[in-house]
């Protein structure tokens, strides 16, 4: 792997994540950093991992045709479940692969036939994600509401799943939490947001904090009650015991006068992480003469766990499918022949515009991670993991001939069909 | 940023003043690609003449002859606010592949002109159909054809202290149509690595009277084909016609490789656009007749 002029390349670890989506009994990875006279390279959304995943995703699709099987189905039988080890050496929990394999061959996308003159190509994917140290605190505010500080700052969407999970846990309304972002001296320890840990890891702290707000709640009215904490229930935002109710709102209200101001903190090191597999299905068009791939239909599924926020999660879904298109159709780096980097713009380093991409479909797909109390696992990098190898096939079978090389670009494409 | 003076006319005579006492003056007719250029430090204009208040130079006319649009009329406008989508359907399609709507409603066709970009969208569209630059200056008013406006990348054919007035399209005659098609990897936001413009016009029973076929992205300028439009008069536009038509254009090409596309594959094309925008004129002719 191109390693840039300076250390830090995760060659380690993609080839046996390229691989963690099925049953290896006999299995050897070898990652190689090469350096280069290029720029420094850095972690980005499932790092190097859709790479090494294009070549073993798309040896997986020509031995299914080797072998005369369709290429979910060959998936499916070679599929990890629960139990299996993959080259790390630890067994996977309950994980959503052989799940989402099912729910594609079953979509309506797979039933239907290829138009004519298109391709169709379909890939899983794999991402480890990360735990991790998270923090989180829980200020009840004198007039009902509640703010949510963390140090995990929200690149997809993860403050609206922060005040969802604390609602969830309070039984009061999402709009009555207002979730931030504090600074790093602020707050409780938080690592980065990244490994797609944030609503796993930091949502765990803030739902310890959010339960430790509910037994000092039924405590203080126990108290108030003059009954043991132990009988005091909580439900629908409020403290219960017999006829007697008091709310979240009135607790919040009279904390001054019921043993002062209401503040939770959790910190923890998630070990809850799970990993996420993910499946995609793509229709493209090959203009012949020209070279240009149209992507005609494309969907996602995926195993979320459990999705807190179901229209972040598809947008992560969306978001990772539309780069990885990208990816497979045009971006890349040019360089000159003294190493200077030619195409330093978005003008020319061509990610994919609205226009160039069709509606993206997503399924998520719910198999709760057991080790985390809402069943969450990461969502936010493995869509990036299938499209090229779903893409090149989809462009393997529309124009009839296999590049080796990505981007299947315009001149690539059509060098290669003049070749055949 | 070096521009240290910013004037904005409201009549040609004073633009001319200002375009002509010795100061480096750089004219905005939308500035999208001045501005840009300014920023990158590629343009270091001390004074800049904004020509948008000029009534001339905004002006679209229709009249008998021709279709007189003003070197700085927005492309919104000409797409929008004028009939000459009607009279040009390639041309107008050319400069709505240029950047996207919030570009479209400050840059000109005349700046596109003036850019003088190999790559320019809008400059083989009018070259196929046979525009002509009003140019005035220092010397009076004169006229040149598009073609010969546009000597070498990011040069044109202006002197010391001359302004590009308006485009003249000759009014199309009778089963007469134009098309424009651009090869780009994206969709839109992106730049030409081939364009080419045709205008053809038929007879009667369909044999090619008149065509004019223009390669964009392929050469330092936009090239007027004379070879490929010679092959296709006489004909009604049969394969082999088209062929010879595509063989010519890909022998005037001479593109250099870079990293919007190989010489090879600009070559190879800006052929395949060569035939496809020709049988879309014929289509928008045939269309109109039926």
């Amino acid at each position: 792997m191109d390693s840039g002029a300076y250390s830090g390349n995760p060659a380690s670890f993609p080839a046996f994540m390229a691989t963690a989506c099925y049953k290896l009994t006999d299995a050897r990875s070898t990652g190689r950093a090469v350096y280069t006279n290029k720029p420094k390279i850095h972690a980005y959304r499932a790092p190097s991992v859709p790479q090494v995943t294009l070549g073993f995703e798309l040896a997986m699709t020509e031995l299914a045709a080797e072998l005369g099987m369709d290429p979910l189905a060959f998936r499916l039988k070679n599929a990890v479940e629960e139990g299996d080890v993959n080259m790390m050496g630890a067994p996977y929990n309950r994980i959503g692969l052989r799940e989402c394999l099912e729910v594609a061959s079953a979509h309506a996308h797979y039933k239907a036939p290829v138009a004519e003159g298109e391709g169709r190509g379909v890939a899983a994917g794999y991402w480890i994600n990360a735990g991790l140290q998270s923090s989180a605190t829980l200020n009840v505010l004198s007039d009902g509401h509640l703010s949510i500080l963390t140090g995990s700052p929200d690149i997809g969407g993860s403050r609206a799943s922060m005040a969802l999970m604390a609602a969830e846990v309070l039984g009061i309304p999402f709009e009555h939490i207002h979730p931030q972002i504090a600074a790093t001296d602020a707050v409780g320890h938080c690592d980065v947001t990244g490994g797609s840990r944030t609503t796993l890891a930091t949502g765990q702290a803030v739902i310890q904090a959010a339960e430790q707000c509910v037994a000092e709640m039924c405590r203080r009215a126990a108290a108030e009650w003059e009954v043991e904490a132990g009988v005091v229930t909580w439900s629908q935002g409020a403290a219960h015991y017999g006829e007697q109710s008091l709310t979240f709102e009135a607790l919040a209200r009279r904390a001054g006068t019921m043993g002062g101001p209401l503040t939770f903190s959790s910190s923890l090191t998630a070990s809850s992480a799970a990993p996420s597999f993910g499946v995609h299905i793509c229709d493209a068009k090959v203009d012949k003469e020209t070279g240009r791939t149209t992507i005609t239909r494309y969907t996602t599924i995926q195993d979320a766990g459990k999705a807190i926020h179901p229209a972040y999660v598809e947008g992560q879904m969306q978001g990772g499918a539309a780069q990885g298109i990208g990816w497979a159709l045009n971006e890349e780096y040019l360089y000159d022949e003294n190493g200077v980097l030619q195409n330093p713009g978005f003008l020319d380093y061509r990610i994919p515009v609205a226009s160039d991409l069709p509606f993206i479909d997503t399924v998520i797909v719910e198999v709760p991670n057991p080790l985390h109390p809402f069943g969450v696992k990461g969502v936010g990098e493995v869509p990036i993991v299938p499209p090229m190898p779903a893409v090149a096939e989809a462009v393997y079978q529309s124009a009839g001939v296999r590049l080796r090389e990505m981007p299947l670009n315009p001149p690539k494409i059509v060098a290669a069909l003049q070749e055949q | 940023m070096s521009i240290q003076e910013f004037v904005a006319p409201d009549s040609l005579s004073e633009a001319k003043g200002f375009l002509s006492d010795g100061a480096a003056a750089s004219v905005l007719a939308g500035g999208t690609d001045l501005l840009v250029g300014v920023r990158l430090g590629t343009r270091n204009p001390e004074r800049v003449v904004d020509l948008k208040k000029i009534p001339e130079l905004t002006a679209i006319n229709i009249d008998a002859e021709a279709v007189h649009i003003g070197a700085a009329a927005s492309a919104f406008s000409i797409l929008h606010d004028s009939d000459v989508p009607s009279f040009f359907p390639g041309f107008a399609e050319a400069l709505d592949l240029i950047g996207s709507t919030q570009i479209q409603g400050r840059c000109s066709a005349g700046g596109n002109l003036c850019n003088a970009s190999p790559a320019a969208d809008s400059i083989p569209a009018l070259i196929a159909n046979g525009a002509q630059c009003l140019i005035t200056g220092p010397g009076g008013d004169h006229q040149m054809p598009v073609e010969d406006f546009v000597v070498g990348p990011s040069k044109n054919a202006l002197k010391e202290g001359e302004l590009l007035v308006s485009l003249i399209l000759p009014r199309p005659s009778s089963q007469t149509a134009d098309a424009y098609l651009r090869l780009t990897p994206r969709t839109e936001m992106d730049i030409a690595v081939a364009g080419v413009g045709v205008s053809l016009t038929l007879d009667g029973d369909g044999t090619c009277t008149a065509a004019r076929v223009s390669i964009g992205a392929v050469a330092p300028t936009a090239l007027l084909v004379e070879a490929a439009g010679a092959a296709l008069v006489g004909t009604q536009l049969d394969a082999a016609a088209i062929e010879a038509a595509v063989a010519a254009a890909r022998q005037s090409a001479c593109p250099i490789s870079d990293k919007r596309g190989t010489s090879e594959y600009r070559t190879h094309v800006v052929g395949v656009l060569v035939a496809r925008a020709i049988a879309q004129a014929r289509r928008r002719i045939v269309e109109a007749v039926s």
